[in-house]
Order: C-alpha cells, then structure tokens, then sequence
C-alpha cells in the first residue's frame, strides 16, 4: 500500500509541503479504515460473543434488534454513548476521565502493525512484533490509572491485580514469541508468516515441540495479558464486583469494552501470524512470486484469497477464546502468579532454547529430512488429537439426546 | 454499633464493605472485611437486612393463615418450611397425617431439595467465574418448577401444606412425568460433572480450602450438608425419622475427601451434588410405592390447640430447620420460633476466614450455601 502511495504521489509530481500534507491525510485515511474495521468487528464480536455464550447455557440470547438480534451491538453502543456521563464526585477527575482513552489507544495502536493478508497492513514496520508487544503495555498503565483514580477499594483491587497480571504474562508470551523469532530470523510480522507454509506442517506452531509447547504458552500469556477468562482476576464480577470498571458507565465504559473486543482480535491475529500461517493459502508454496506474477484483477483475486484465509483462520480463535471464557472457571491470584512464573516462565526459556537449538539441527547435513519427520509427526498428532475430541464431542451429544427432555411438559 | 467497627490494628488494613450489593454475598448480607493486599486479616458478618419479623407476624396470625408466611423464611426450600410449620401444628393437635399425605409431602420436598441443591452448586460456580454451570442447573430447575406449578400452582413459594395433610392429590399423568424427568436428571449429573465438577481449576480453587473440622461444625451449630461435609454423618430424615422417611432406602452423604481434605469447600460442593442423586432416589421410591387414602385428615375449620409446646424438626437442604411453637390455647401462637440452618452457618466465618484471600471468601461463602432471608427471618 505503501508502494502504491509512492507511486501515486511521484506521478502527481507533488511539492515538499504538499507532500508532507498528502502524507497526513494518508495517514488519516488509513487509521479511518483501521478504526472502522475495529468498530465494527468489536460490535459485531460483541452480539456473536453474547449469542454464543447464549447457545452454550442453553439460553437463546440477544435476538430482538434486527435478524437474529444482530444488530443489537448498535443499539447498545448508542445508548451507551447517549447515557449521562457520571463521574462520581471523589474520584481523580483527569485520570478518571482518561483512563478509557489510554486502555482503548493501547488495543487499536497495535492494529497499525497488524497484518491482515499479503501486503496488507497500515505499517509495515521491521520490529512489528516489538511495537505490538511494547504498545499494548499502554493498557495497563489505563487499567491501573482507572483502578486508582475511581478512589473504590474494589476498584483498587482489581487496578492492582491487572498490573501485576499484564506485566508477569508479557514474559512468558515475549519467551514465546522469540522461540518464533529465532526461526524467523525477523520481527517484522509479514515476513514471519512468508517464512511458513499453507500446510499445517508448515506452520511454525508444527516445526518442532518447543514451538509447540510455545503456542500453548503464548495463547496462556495472551489470555491473561486481554483479562479473558480463566484470568479474568482484574474485572473478577464474583470477587470485585466489576474491579477497574465499578465506577465507569456509559460512554468510558464502553471504550473499555471497546478495547477488549478489539483485544480479542489482537490477539488471535498475533497467534495466526505466528504459529499458524498467517495469510498462507495452502497448495501456494510462494505467494509473493505468485502475486508478482500477475496483473489486474488477477492479483486483487490472490490478495483478496489471503485476507479470506488469514480471517478464518483468526475467527476460528476468535470463537474458541469466546468458548474458553463460557466454559472455564477463574483462578485465584496467587494460583495465576505460580503459574506464570514456576511454570510458563521456566517453559518459555526452555521453549526458546530448544527452538534455537532445531535452527541448528535443521541446518545440519542430515537436518533437512529430520526436521520434516519430525514436523510431520507433529501435525499428526495435533490432528489425532482433534479427531479425538470431535469423536468425544459427538458421543457425548448422542448420549444426552433425549426425546424426553424438552417434551416432558406438554 | 460501635463494637461492630473494624480497628484497623495493624495500619497496613484497609477496611473493605463486601456487601450488602456484592454480587457473591447472595443476597443483602454486609461482610465487614479488613485487608491485608488481597489477605483478608478479619472479618464481621453484619446480618439482619432482610429482618421481616416473621416470627413476631406470626404471634398475631390464626394457625393455618401463618403458612404463607412459612414459604417466605426461606424462599429456596419453602416447601420445608411449611412441613416443619405443619408438623409442629399437627403435633399440638394429636392429628394423625394419613399416609398418602405423607408421601406426598416427601416427593414435594425432596424436589425442592433438589432444586435448592441446584442453585447452591450453579451459584458455587458462578462464584468462581464459570457462568454456563449455573444457567444448566437453572434449566433443570425450570423443569421441576413447572412440576411444583402442577403439584400446587406456586413454582417458588408453594404454601403446599395444611395443617392435617396436603389440599389436593396429585394430578393424573404427573408422576409418569417426574419419573421421566428423574430418569433425565440421572443422566444430566454426570454432564453437570463433566462440565465443572471435574475442571481441574474448579477442584484446584476448592479442595483443601477453608476446612472445617468435625469438633468446629459441632460447636458453631452446623447442620445439613454443611456439617456432613465435615465427616459428621448425621441427618435428621434417618437419625430422627419423620413423616415417610423411615420406609425409604437412602444413603446418608458424608464429605470423605473425594479430593483434598474431609471438611473443604470441595467436600462442601460434593456432598450437594451427591445428595440431589440420592432425593432422585427417594423420590423414585415414593412415587413407584404411592399409598392409596386421603390425602387430609380431618382438622377442624377454627384451629385451637391445646395450651402446651412443641419443637420439631425437619431436613432442610441448609440443614436442620426448626420450628418452635407455643400455644396459650388460643386461635393464635403465643410464641413461634424457627431455628434455620443459614444462621448458623454463619457463625462460622469468623472462625475460618482470616488468613483466606477475598477470592477464597466468595468460594467459601459460596459453599456455606447461604440464604440470606433464612439468615433474618
């Protein structure tokens, strides 16, 4: 896009000043296109979160506004955002009244980096996995500033439990996205995913133990860090009434769930990029030669095929992060620091190391034909697995269907 | 009101207000905390906000109009309340409950057992952060009110019983209905378990947490679930039978430490999920070997007792639920009193909560499976 922008302004033939103006309104443009496509996926999230959760209590959910209640995130938001704006008297006014713009502005800065298919992404930085990771760090900083400046002990509380939460995780999750790195030899986030392939075997999460076990320690780490459940500690209803968020309503409150839906989005793309092919199409060994092959229609044809797998691809976690939050239970404070520390601290370095060290193997004169055994054992087992649990889900769907159930009343 | 304000000691506390609109405290109870970070170092159960006087109301209501009252001491197992309000009554008259009565009134009541077993394991789990358990359990919970909705055409505050019996048979067709309904139950159990019974983050939040040791249930006054979870295998339905309870075949559940220690909050949540497939049980039994007869005795329209006093004593899923009942010989009580098992389990939290995490406490309470109208009456 970048290219094309070049292009653009050198055959306009554009003096200094104007291009420093024809930047700015690049720039403008851009972010308006990145915030509208987050808007509407953290609406739209938030009905599919909400009709979900509702199919798995066996309730039906929203389904008023709109087909099938769809647009209920729209009549939310705007009564959110047509809400008085309570600010309690004691509170820290400033802080109160910023802490939801820095938590938002830490979620939506990262999907500047974020790619989104071949060439598509609003900055494509060499350290992206770097800014990701650092500016995501603002949110933090916004959930402990409103934790404090509510002046509610609960509030407090759960300021507190989400500082020492966000920043433990951001090391196993750093641990486990270098174990990537390594193989990568990059931080820029396009070309980590050009370094993998459209087949599972390909895909870093299958390229050796250590990565796999990363996967399962990043997907831990990034859970905690967006506050989903199981670690869900900092908003913890059950324990701190709504934690940071007790005094907020209306408009603040929204821009805070505005930010965790959005989160929500962050970090599947961060897991599809890393460990499962980002917008690899499987069959197409080299996209980039392939694109640059073709002209016109033909090339907006591939490009378009890669968004539609990277957004798959990131929907499918989309949906099992929604899954987990149903289902699981939440930890208890000390229970999640143990974890973090005794055990994915530890695991990630080891993770980091052995990765490091399948580099050299790989590299090795018999390393070539190992390292595809090994990978294509992986994936087997990853798939044996699956295959395991759908057998699983569909024997225990057939033993509670009764004829009964529903009909016991009529 | 003094001496129920927290010192704060230590000058690192913070004195905290869990309540009385705290999600998890299950109703309008105040629990005064002072906190150490997360640890709480003290804690004052301030109780009394549901005070609805019922046993004053109780003083200057004729007999049988007090038994709407009794669904209200609480409002999750009302059919126990007005079995143990009956009882005492009948016993005052010398009135012998015919038998089909009697096991009528133990289907109404193990069913409420169940249903109130329900909502003590949901809300346990929701407590601790897992929402769908607690809308399963609510399904099936529907289910059996629409059959307490036939029984007796209220589905949360029944007033099903009469002094002398019950007022109607059952309808034609219903007791096919709750067996298939049992039959289900049976199965959706293990699925309950599956689902978080077994979630090794529910067990690993539970087990070896907040235990109560036999000697320390005894003393605070626990009684039902609460106690036997404790290792203390006594129930009034077999130690002190009453009503149909002795022709029936059940196991008593004790908390033996199916994970982590006798007397933890897993015991606690266990012995629940137990007993609910053992109510299954009774009620199978009752409604397979339904007597025929009346199902009123003959009472008197103008209730007078004789002067005397009478305490009895009922099962009731938070324990022993009493009902203590002075006659002066007159239409109405001189004296009521009912002794519930929430109170006491109050009791108990000082003696357990410090050194627990405000975590800890919410599993805990959850646990106890306080009602809060129980508490107050």
């Amino acid at each position: 896009m970048k290219e094309l922008f070049f292009e653009l302004s050198q055959s306009w033939q554009l003096e200094p000043l104007e291009m420093t103006g024809a930047i700015a309104l690049w720039l403008v443009v851009v972010s308006a296109i990145v915030l509208s496509f987050v808007a509407t996926f953290a609406g739209v999230t938030s009905w599919v979160e909400r009709r979900v959760a509702g199919r798995m209590m066996s309730r039906i959910g929203p389904n008023r506004v709109g087909p099938q209640g769809f647009l209920q995130w729209m009549a939310d938001g705007l009564k959110c955002f047509l809400k008085e704006d309570v600010i309690p008297n004691e509170v820290d006014k400033p802080l109160f009244r910023f802490a939801p713009y820095l938590v938002f502005t830490g979620t939506f800065a990262a999907f500047a980096a974020l790619p989104f298919g071949y060439g598509i992404v609003a900055a494509d930085l060499n350290i992206g996995i770097f800014y990701v990771t650092a500016i995501t760090a603002l949110v933090v900083i916004g959930i402990l500033m409103a934790g404090w400046s509510s002046n509610n002990k609960w509030s407090l509380l759960g300021g507190v439990r989400s500082a020492a939460q966000i920043v433990s995780y951001e090391i196993p999750s750093g641990l486990a996205i270098l174990s990537v790195v390594v193989l990568a030899g990059t931080l820029n986030l396009q070309a980590i995913i050009a370094g993998q392939g459209g087949f599972p075997w390909d895909w870093y999460i299958f390229n050796n133990p250590f990565t796999l076990m990363a996967f399962f320690i990043f997907f831990a780490s990034i859970l905690a860090e967006g506050n989903r459940t199981p670690f869900d500690l900092p908003e913890a209803e059950s324990e701190l009434v709504a934690g940071y968020l007790t005094e907020y309503s209306g408009m603040r409150f929204v821009f805070f769930f505005f930010g965790e839906w959005a989160n929500l989005w962050v970090m599947s793309a961060l897991i599809t990029t890393l460990f499962l092919g980002g917008w690899q199409i499987p069959g197409v060994a080299d996209l980039a030669g392939v694109v640059a092959g073709v002209q016109g229609a033909a090339k907006t044809l591939w490009i378009l095929l890669s968004v539609v797998v990277f957004f798959a691809k990131t929907l499918v976690l989309v949906f099992v992060v929604i899954w987990i939050r149903w289902t699981l239970p939440r930890l208890r404070v000390d229970q999640l620091m143990v974890m973090c520390w005794k055990y994915f601290v530890p695991f990630g370095f080891l993770c980091m190391m052995g990765s490091a060290l399948f580099v050299l193997i790989a590299q090795s004169p018999l390393g070539e034909t190992v390292h595809l055994v090994v990978r294509l054992a992986l994936t087997g087992l990853g798939g044996l697995v699956l295959l395991l649990f759908v057998r699983r889900t569909i024997l225990n769907v057939r033993e509670l269907q009764d004829p009964f159930y529903f009909k016991v009343l009529e | 009101m003094t001496q129920l304000i927290l010192e704060d000691q230590h000058g690192e506390t913070t004195m905290v207000n869990m309540g009385p609109q705290h999600p998890s405290t299950h109703g309008v109870i105040n629990l005064r905390l002072l906190l150490q970070g997360e640890v709480i170092a003290k804690i004052d159960p301030i109780v009394g906000f549901l005070h609805r006087s019922i046993e004053k109301l109780g003083e200057m209501t004729p007999y049988p109009g007090f038994l709407p009252y009794t669904d209200r001491v609480d409002y999750l197992s009302a059919m126990f309340g007005n079995q143990v309000y009956c009882m005492a009554v009948e016993e005052l008259l010398g009135v012998e409950v015919p038998r089909r009565a009697e096991y009528l009134r133990v289907i109404a009541c193990e069913l409420n057992r169940i249903i109130s077993h329900l909502i003590a394991v949901g809300t346990m789990a929701m407590d601790l952060g897992a929402f769908t358990p607690f809308l399963h359990a609510i399904r099936e919970r529907e289910t059996v009110n629409d059959f307490m909705e036939r029984i007796c055409g209220a589905r949360i505050n029944y007033s099903y019983m009469r002094i002398g019996g019950v007022p109607r048979d059952l309808e034609p067709g219903l007791d096919k209905d709750i067996l298939k309904f049992l039959d289900r139950f049976e199965k959706f159990i293990p699925e309950f378990n599956r689902l978080i019974t077994g979630n090794e983050i529910f067990v690993r939040r539970l087990i070896d947490l907040a235990v109560i040791p036999a000697a320390d249930a005894i003393s605070c006054g626990l009684s039902g679930p609460n106690l036997r979870s404790s290792g203390v295998d006594y129930d009034l339905r077999r130690d002190r039978p009453y009503s149909a309870y002795p022709e029936f075949e059940f196991r008593v559940v004790t908390g033996e430490g199916y994970r982590g220690q006798t007397g933890d909050c897993y015991a606690r949540y266990w012995v629940r999920i137990d007993e609910m497939l053992e109510s299954a049980k009774i009620v199978r039994q009752a409604l397979l070997g339904l007597p025929e007869g009346d199902v009123k005795a003959k009472v008197p329209r103008k209730i007078t007792p004789p002067k005397g006093e009478v305490y009895s004593a009922v099962e009731s899923s938070r324990g022993e639920m009493g009902c203590y009942l002075v006659s002066d010989g007159g239409e109405q009580p001189l004296r009521v009193r009912f002794r519930t098992g929430s109170f006491t389990a109050m009791t108990v939290l000082p003696k357990i909560v410090p050194g627990l995490m405000v975590a800890d406490l919410t599993a805990f309470f959850g646990s106890l499976d306080v009602v809060a109208p129980e508490i107050d009456r």
